[in-house]
């Protein structure tokens, strides 16, 4: 497949070279990835959601390997400090996770239980609502995208989001990537950064990794199409959302 | 008129170079952050993500805000007191708004995108709106600082086509200041400043602090120069910012009946938090005890005619009144709207060395272009006061 930085080798080439545009088409439809982008079969979803089954995660091990999945992928930068780190998806107890909401006298092995975050990717988001430039947007399948190379990193996405799913980069943050994936990009300080449901991978037709990692814990699927195995799983349990009092529409569901 | 700045006393340039000193250590710091990052350089973590920058947006609009409070009553009602010292008012409020969006400006994370704002403006952002209105009051209170004080060179009344814009900045100072409140008025996770009150309060605490710094700048003029804004001007300013003082007071109180009173907790925290302190967090509550005896001691002087108007205690209350509303809106107000975060947890947040040194730079800036306008001011007055009529004032 051509990556971006090959497109831009390539394009950066022949401009030198004066050979302008034609060559550079040329250099792509010769490329594999050429065949991807016309044969795609992206994974058509009218809105994405996610359904995390609580009751499987019984391991340290398995919130481990999906969150792993997701940050070494991503280039997450591995930040020890908890007030400046950076995380796509974590975990916390079940008093915190469901501040305001938390049942005092719920069962011992739920309170003890750990429960994976990440951005919610709200229908009515705040941060979408908030930001100056447009660095934060909604697709129309829902997905709440941050662009990082747009983003001024004013952090009024930040004041606005109710989940505390985005990170600002307060230190240079590839001098914390230990493991450099280089097939995805890398940020530069000062702009925020949050899990985007895996877009890249949905685009090419693909589970986010954190789903894939899972092996059946996270359900991810279309919300409105009613034969969708994520609403089998929606009309068969008892779920809860975060904040669901403040109208932002969070669209990850924990089952208890 | 801009030779005047170039001409002055030792003094006057002892006071420009410090400025400029502050500048260029304010450039230094803000340099060092973007290179090694805010997270040595400010006291900002990703549960406070807003500190002290944005405390001095919110503060400084105010105190722009409030140029109004002299130049409706001259322009609008024929307040004639207020004739010499509505050029004054409005070059406050130009050196303000410029903290102000500086203030914003210093806490990008990636300055050379600011043009974004406007290259992708986004209605439904309050930034942009800010910036707009911003850029506005701006433009407009030196435009109309300047020509009425141009007419008042020449010893004539300010020309005629200046009056609409006069009546745009009487309109566009407290929208300035109702779009800051909506900064955070607006925002689902943070019920410490979600309010209906919040754009009022703001006027008010603006109202307040507003006149208190107006106040104190007549006094150093009178000291330093030959011009005189008025015995009775400075007198109605005290009376003003008591006013405003006693519909803060009034509006905290109401903000603690509603927490309080309905028990919701998440309102009730940050207040508790502010005055007692949350979870053995207690950073801010002698900030706040300070804040609060300075409004009162403030609030004392005020109300007591005598004391109100014999100058010396009248300074003391405008300063109190100043630093009381400093400390709780340039800092206390936007770190305790992050406490507790959304997970329930206290993270603290306090000034780091390198973060106040920029906000001197920032406001070093400001007190530069306000020490420029008000010198070709002065100078400018020293020789002839007119009022708007084209009339000759004196000295009551």
């Amino acid at each position: 497949m051509i990556t971006r930085r090959d497109f831009l080798k390539i394009a950066a080439f022949s401009s030198l070279l004066g050979l302008g545009g034609a060559f550079t088409i040329n250099a792509l439809e010769k490329e594999p990835g050429q065949k991807v982008l016309k044969d795609i079969k992206a994974l058509k979803g009218k809105r994405w959601a996610m359904v995390i089954d609580t009751r499987k995660f019984k391991t340290q091990e398995d919130f481990e390997k999906v969150i792993r999945a997701c940050h070494k992928a991503h280039n997450v930068p591995e930040i020890a400090n908890p007030l400046h780190e950076v995380k796509w998806i974590w975990t916390d107890d079940y008093e915190h996770s469901f501040a305001g909401t938390a049942e005092e006298y719920i069962s011992t092995e739920v309170k003890e239980r750990k429960f994976l975050l990440l951005c919610n990717h709200c229908d009515n988001a705040p941060c979408v609502r908030v930001c100056p430039v447009k660095a934060t947007f909604k697709r129309p399948d829902g997905i709440t995208m941050q662009d990082m190379h747009r983003c001024i990193g004013c952090k009024f996405c930040m004041a606005g989001c109710p989940y505390g799913a985005r990170n600002y980069n307060f230190l240079p943050p590839r001098d914390y990537i230990k493991e450099l994936n280089p097939e995805y990009p890398t940020r530069t300080i000062g702009v925020v950064e949050k899990c985007t449901f895996c877009n890249e991978r949905i685009d090419r037709g693909l589970l986010p990794y954190c789903v894939e990692a899972s092996e059946g814990k996270i359900i991810f699927g279309d919300l409105y199409d009613p034969n969708s195995e994520i609403r089998k799983v929606l009309s068969e349990n008892i779920v809860i959302r975060r904040k669901v009092e403040l109208g932002t529409q969070p669209m990850v569901f924990y089952i208890i | 008129m801009l030779d005047l700045a170039l001409k002055g006393r030792p003094r006057y340039w002892i006071w420009v170079s410090f400025l400029i000193t502050m500048i260029l250590i304010g450039f230094i710091c803000w340099m060092r952050e973007h290179h090694i990052g805010a997270a040595f350089t400010t006291g900002l973590s990703r549960d406070v993500t807003w500190g002290f920058h944005v405390g001095q947006l919110t503060f400084f609009v105010g105190v722009a805000a409030s140029a109004v409070l002299v130049v409706l009553p001259y322009y609008f009602h024929n307040y004639r007191v207020f004739g010499r010292i509505a050029v004054i008012g409005e070059f406050l409020a130009v050196g303000c708004v410029l903290i102000a969006m500086l203030s914003v400006f210093v806490i990008m994370g990636q300055p050379s995108r600011v043009w974004n704002v406007l290259l992708h403006a986004t209605p439904h952002s309050i930034i942009f709106w800010d910036m707009v209105v911003l850029i506005t009051y701006l433009s407009l209170n030196l435009l109309c600082g300047w020509t009425v004080l141009h007419a008042e060179k020449k010893s004539a009344p300010p020309p005629k086509w200046i009056k609409p814009f006069i009546y745009w900045a009487i309109l566009w100072a407290p929208s300035i200041h109702t779009v800051t409140a909506f900064l955070y008025a607006g925002l689902p996770g943070r019920p410490h400043w979600m309010t209906a009150l919040q754009a009022a309060h703001f006027l008010a605490t603006a109202f307040a602090a507003g006149p208190s710094l107006l106040i104190i700048l007549s006094m150093i003029i009178r000291k330093v120069s030959k011009f005189d804004p008025g015995q009775q001007a400075i007198n109605k300013l005290a009376e003003i910012a008591t006013y405003a003082l006693i519909i803060h007071l009034f509006f905290i109180g109401l903000e603690f009946f509603t927490a309080f009173y309905s028990q919701i907790p998440d309102h009730m925290k940050s207040l508790i938090y502010l005055y007692q302190g949350l979870e053995g967090h207690n950073r801010l509550v002698p900030w706040m005890a300070v804040s609060t005896l300075l409004a009162f001691i403030g609030l004392i002087i005020f109300i007591f005619p005598p004391l109100r108007k014999w100058n010396v205690t009248k300074v003391i209350a405008a300063a109190c009144v100043f630093f009381s509303i400093w400390m709780d809106k340039g800092f206390a107000f936007v770190v305790s709207g992050f406490i507790p975060n959304p997970f329930d947890r206290v993270t603290e947040a306090w000034i780091a060395l390198n973060e106040f040194l920029v906000a001197a730079g920032v406001w070093s800036v400001g007190a530069l272009v306000i020490t420029v306008l008000y010198k070709i001011a002065i100078t400018v007055k020293e020789k002839a006061v007119f009022d708007k009529y084209g009339q000759k004032q004196v000295v009551e």
